[in-house]
């Protein structure tokens, strides 16, 4: 078989095989009852999924490190607090403010909008806040990105969670602070209806399923737009994709603003599927849970990054405290006189992964070949730190 | 360090000459606003400035142990270039490890003062062992193998380090905090001046940084081995073909770092009297925000900046509140990366370049 047409027997047999992975992940629920932990499970790391892509997109493709990406996650899930919710219950003589809403949400007080909506409000609100957090860092490079990054992702969380000390159009407070917003409205869709999540999770799974495949296209023909290649030639090499004639500002806030409004669709989902919104969860732990997952399916490779997801987003809500703490597991440790959880230790468990994957395969389990080749190269050659400081210097 | 920050800086344009004078200038400002701002509002309440006083003097006692953390970041940028993102938690489990030991060497509240200085001088050093042995564990086993790779790598296994640390810390004493003993009885006041009182626990911080920055300090400028340093600081390479051992001394530099943080661990845990396993992650990131005020890689730099974040955090934690200090503290960090990446009196960097 010629080379071409091993390529494109190889490329078809991907196809056949996502699509597979799709139609089996779809039926999955049919084989469950409505309410079931799995589906559960699975709802929460679909959303996750879509919130891995949109960090990919800046550390994955663009080589930018974000560590404050739980800034997305806070303002889609505050999107839901304050337009989902009777939150601001006196607005409108507390009558409240409806678009697009069930007949029960239509007699609440609060805002009220419809989720495709609040969907298009975050994707806006976190494009404006991540190209506002990507033009401070213009200036810098590596890791001193990372830390002004990370510094925002804290300043937006402090925010949240002090926010009932702050006040918005008139007498309006930003946020309910350390206590949560609840409950937000449930999912009402144009042909579908209104969803329930207290009697059937399966509505929600294919929402969200539905959501990762569009989030999933988006990302593909990104990865291969004239956007997604200026990305990865920043990537590579700053100085020479400029010299070739990409425009690194605008390249750069464009990766800021497409990877926070995934960030922002996917808090939105998450905030309604909890009926909750809480600024204890705005942490900066939560950066490095969706950052393990790149890192663990590998950086810039799209599926990769689909299982790096789907495989973190099941230890954290079901190996960690279905089967670690379980009772075999504590059966175990409890003879062994070992008085702790592994619930406990949750963030270390992903510590433990970022620092073995970096050590050990830092490609990622299904590395973009493209990524492979500038590690190994990397790896090769050290680059001579001598005649780059003086350049630098002069 | 010093010496590398040294090189004679070619002649620059006049505009450049008006940048730096602005951006630094520019930070000496904003970094006044808030004493500036609060002392004006005293004098109108109440005619004085001694709640601003009594700011300052938690400030400088905070300012102590930000400056011995802020000193392991900053060697070690100095070094290899890398945001040692595990050095808070390496103060932490140096706190943890002091306040461990009160117990082993029979330390109370009751113990008489020369048994309580011999034992606490005791802790001491055990703490800065154990930190600094545990800083050089750090890097051989997740920077010293990705010296050659893409330099966000050793960053990542730095933060994933950090979290391993704390959940460490976790599975030591428990995910809340902790109360210590008073041992020394730290907020009692042990003198006044111009009517400040000065607390014990203030006087014990400064008392034991500033032999430490000073003996650190001679040790990089004077002896060999500081030499050693310096040399691969400014190019590892060179230092290499002169014979020095250039794993050899990275790991010194860790050590020195960990040392300096175990200290800043006992006096943290004499002075809050309380430890938690989350509290490294504030003071790294506060200690950090310190070095690259200074300068970092700069170790006078690192000191000056500890003492003025700790007076920022001093006054932000009684006049805005505890809640909002991490927000301000942040705040001045991306004001100061952004327009003076290379710090008071430090000298521009690749990364800010």
């Amino acid at each position: 078989m010629s080379r071409v047409a091993k390529l494109r027997h190889d490329r078809r047999a991907g196809v056949v095989l996502a699509v597979a992975f799709v139609v089996a992940a779809a039926l999955m629920p049919l084989f469950r009852p409505p309410l079931d932990g799995f589906t559960n499970d699975a709802i929460l790391a679909l959303a996750y999924v879509v919130m891995a892509l949109g960090l990919n997109l800046v550390v994955g493709f663009a080589g930018l490190l974000d560590l404050g990406y739980v800034a997305f996650y806070a303002i889609g899930a505050s999107v839901t607090g304050w337009w989902a919710s009777d939150f601001y219950s006196s607005v409108n003589g507390e009558k409240g403010i409806h678009i697009g809403t069930s007949d029960f949400v239509s007699v609440l007080p609060g805002i009220h909008v419809n989720f495709l909506l609040l969907i298009v409000g975050a994707i806006i609100l976190c494009a404006i806040a991540g190209a506002l957090i990507g033009l401070p860092t213009l200036r810098l490079r590596g890791d001193y990105i990372a830390i002004v990054t990370l510094a925002f992702g804290e300043i937006i969380g402090r925010v949240f969670a002090n926010g009932d000390e702050l006040t918005v159009f008139g007498d309006n407070a930003l946020s309910n602070g350390r206590q949560s917003i609840s409950p937000i409205d449930q999912i009402n869709l144009p042909v579908f209806g209104e969803f329930d999540s207290a009697t059937d999770l399966r509505p929600y799974y294919w929402a969200v399923l539905a959501l990762c495949l569009v989030v999933l296209f988006v990302n593909f023909r990104l990865r291969d737009s004239r956007l997604g290649r200026a990305w990865i030639a920043l990537r590579e090499d700053e100085v020479a994709a400029a010299s070739m004639g990409v425009p690194l500002v605008k390249t750069k806030l464009l990766s800021y603003a497409a990877g926070g409004a995934f960030g922002g669709i996917s808090g939105v989902f998450i905030g309604i599927f909890l009926t909750s919104v809480n600024a204890n969860a705005f942490q900066f732990g939560f950066s490095i849970f969706i950052l393990a997952m790149v890192i663990l399916g590998g950086l810039g490779s799209i599926w990769g990054v689909v299982l790096g997801a789907l495989a973190l987003g099941f230890v954290n809500h079901w190996f960690i405290p279905d089967v670690l703490d379980g009772e075999t597991v504590r059966g175990w440790l409890d003879s062994l006189g070992l008085e702790f959880t592994f619930s406990e230790v949750t963030f270390g468990v992903f510590g433990f992964i970022l620092v073995l994957m970096m050590v050990l395969r830092p490609e990622g389990l299904l590395p973009e070949r493209r990524h492979q080749l500038e590690l190994a190269e990397a790896a090769g050659a050290p680059e001579e730190p001598v005649s780059v400081t003086y350049e630098a210097r002069a | 360090m010093e010496a590398a920050s040294a090189t004679v800086v070619p002649s620059r344009r006049r505009s450049e000459a008006v940048r730096e004078f602005v951006s630094k200038y520019g930070l000496i400002a904003i970094l006044l606003v808030l004493p500036v701002v609060y002392g004006a509002q005293d004098l109108s309440d109440d005619g004085n400035l001694t709640r601003l006083g009594n700011n300052l003097v938690e400030g400088l006692s905070n300012g102590a142990i930000l400056a011995l953390i802020a000193l392991g970041y900053t060697l070690v940028y100095g070094i290899i270039e890398l945001i040692n993102f595990a050095h808070g938690e390496v103060f932490m489990l140096g706190s943890l490890a002091a306040a461990g030991l009160y117990g082993t060497f029979g330390l109370t509240p009751q113990t008489g003062t020369a048994g309580l200085i011999a034992g606490l001088a005791c802790i001491l050093v055990l703490a800065m062992l154990t930190s600094g042995t545990l800083n050089v564990m750090i890097e051989r086993v997740a920077y010293r193998p990705l010296r050659n790779a893409p330099k966000l790598a050793p960053l990542i296994t730095a933060v994933g380090m950090s979290f391993i640390l704390q959940n460490v810390g976790i599975l030591w004493i428990g995910a809340s905090q902790k109360a210590v003993p008073d041992l020394i009885g730290s907020q009692e006041q042990l003198f006044e001046i111009v009517g400040l009182s000065i607390s014990r626990g203030t006087v014990l911080a400064i008392a034991v940084t500033i032999p430490l920055v000073f003996l650190l300090t001679s040790f990089v400028a004077r002896s060999r081995l500081g030499k050693a340093m310096r040399a691969t600081a400014q190019d590892p390479e060179a230092a290499r073909l002169m014979g020095i051992n250039v794993d050899t001394t990275i790991s010194l530099t860790f050590l020195l770092g960990g040392l300096m943080a175990g200290a800043a661990g006992l006096i943290t845990a004499l002075y809050q009297t309380s430890i938690w396993f989350f509290q490294g992650f504030s003071a790294g990131l506060y200690a950090f925000t310190a070095a690259v005020m200074g300068g970092i890689g700069n170790i006078r730099g690192a000191v000056l900046g500890g003492f003025i974040i700790g007076i920022v955090q001093g006054i932000s934690d009684n006049r805005i509140g505890n809640d909002w200090t991490p927000a301000i503290v942040f705040i001045y960090l991306v004001i100061i990366m952004v327009f003076r990446p290379q710090g008071l009196i430090g000298e521009e960097t690749r990364e800010a370049g």
